[in-house]
């Protein structure tokens, strides 16, 4: 049971914000996130388009042995995404609550550009206060 | 305009809330009572209302009833202006409101000096009305309405009075300067405007409270106690977002308090 880390993706599959939690995944330098975040935006924009029946939310988690990917989209595209371990069960209220610290510390301060990258001290103090301080 | 936390809103269901009472207010307002009432008045008239009178009253508050929804509430000039319980707003919508006043406002300036003072004109503006309510309200059914002369009982009264008009809640502490005799101060442990706002390292010296500093100055203005109020960020390890109110009198206050003692 472990939370990995947290990525903010904006609509237009840009990383706005990277964070690492705990040991356990591969270290990566900031432009492989950057990288890995727009493959995502864009699987997502794949899978949100595969359902045969009507629309589709797109793809929530993405599993794997060692870790999960829980992805939350928001109504105006901006996209959480949770890196946690396989047996790790309420990502999606944390991620609720991600969204929730995001909407109040983020969209609220007018130093804050949107869709830029997340350079607002509260967002760190309160996700930290949630997941616990950086690995 | 007391802003009250109400609740924890989750962002979804808050949007999807908004959307949905703009849609039910439309709707009312497309169907303007005056023109609907006659509409149908002449559509039931043929049928019953012309021919039996004892069935018109009926009609009649049916139509009151249908015309007027129980959850509407009335148009904010109408209301009571001494009722301060329902006269609470949403504190998620003052907070998008004051972002983008400082988003608008730092376009237009240069330097943070230039930015607060815009924003304390923009609370003198509050605090004038803010005055005229608050004497309205305590004095205005009052046999012998009274108005404060002395510095101290009206510093109290804006520690309390004042900051229960406008944040919900009073300030924490107030302080009289040790080194300076015209100088006071209002201490805010959580400001509740400045709840969500992070200020850059670059502008670290930068206090979106003097919004309030400048809702103090026109409260002090008004009730004949020039001065000069400024707003300081004072962080303690408990509470980050400390502020102070430094309120600077002018020699006349401070000759005059002397001279009614």
């Amino acid at each position: 049971m472990a939370i990995f880390g947290l990525w903010v993706i904006n609509k237009a599959g840009g990383l706005v914000y990277q964070r690492k939690f705990a040991d356990g995944l591969a270290q990566l330098s900031s432009n492989d996130y950057l990288v890995l975040a727009g493959t995502l935006h864009g699987i997502h924009a794949i899978t949100s388009r595969l359902s045969p029946v009507g629309s589709s939310s797109g793809a929530q988690v993405f599993e794997s042995e060692s870790f999960k990917m829980n992805i939350f989209l928001t109504a105006t595209g901006t996209k959480f995404v949770l890196i946690t371990s396989p047996a790790e069960m309420s990502c999606d209220q944390a991620l609720v609550r991600v969204y929730d610290i995001y909407s109040d510390t983020v969209m609220k301060n007018p130093f804050h550009t949107p869709e830029m990258p997340i350079r607002t001290e509260a967002f760190d103090t309160k996700i930290s206060a949630l997941f616990g301080p950086s690995g | 305009m007391a802003v009250v936390e109400k609740y924890v809103h989750t962002p979804s269901s808050w949007s999807f809330l908004n959307v949905t009472s703009i849609f039910s207010s439309t709707t009312t307002m497309s169907t303007h009572p005056r023109l609907s009432v006659l509409s149908t008045a002449s559509l039931s008239s043929a049928s019953e209302t012309r021919f039996s009178l004892s069935s018109a009253p009926s009609l009649n508050t049916a139509l009151g009833s249908s015309y007027k929804p129980r959850d509407q509430r009335p148009n904010i000039y109408d209301r009571n202006l001494n009722k301060t319980r329902t006269s609470e707003v949403s504190a998620s919508a003052f907070h998008f409101l004051f972002s983008e006043v400082v988003q608008y406002t730092q376009k237009r300036v240069n330097g943070i000096l230039d930015l607060e003072r815009r924003l304390n004109t923009l609370g003198y503006r509050i605090g004038m009305r803010v005055l005229e309510l608050m004497v309205w309200r305590a004095e205005g059914s009052s046999k012998a309405p009274k108005r404060e002369t002395r510095f101290l009982p009206a510093l109290m009264s804006i520690h309390t009075q004042v900051w229960k008009a406008v944040y919900g809640k009073p300030a924490d502490a107030i302080e009289k300067s040790v080194e300076n005799a015209d100088e006071y101060m209002i201490i805010d442990n959580d400001p509740p405007i400045e709840r969500y706002i992070s200020v850059p390292k670059d502008m670290k010296q930068l206090s979106c409270s003097s919004f309030t500093a400048g809702v103090v100055e026109a409260v002090l203005d008004g009730l004949g106690f020039p001065a000069r109020v400024t707003a300081h960020n004072t962080p303690t390890q408990q509470y980050p977002t400390r502020t102070t109110i430094l309120i600077k009198l002018e020699k006349s206050v401070l000759e005059r308090e002397e001279l009614m003692k």
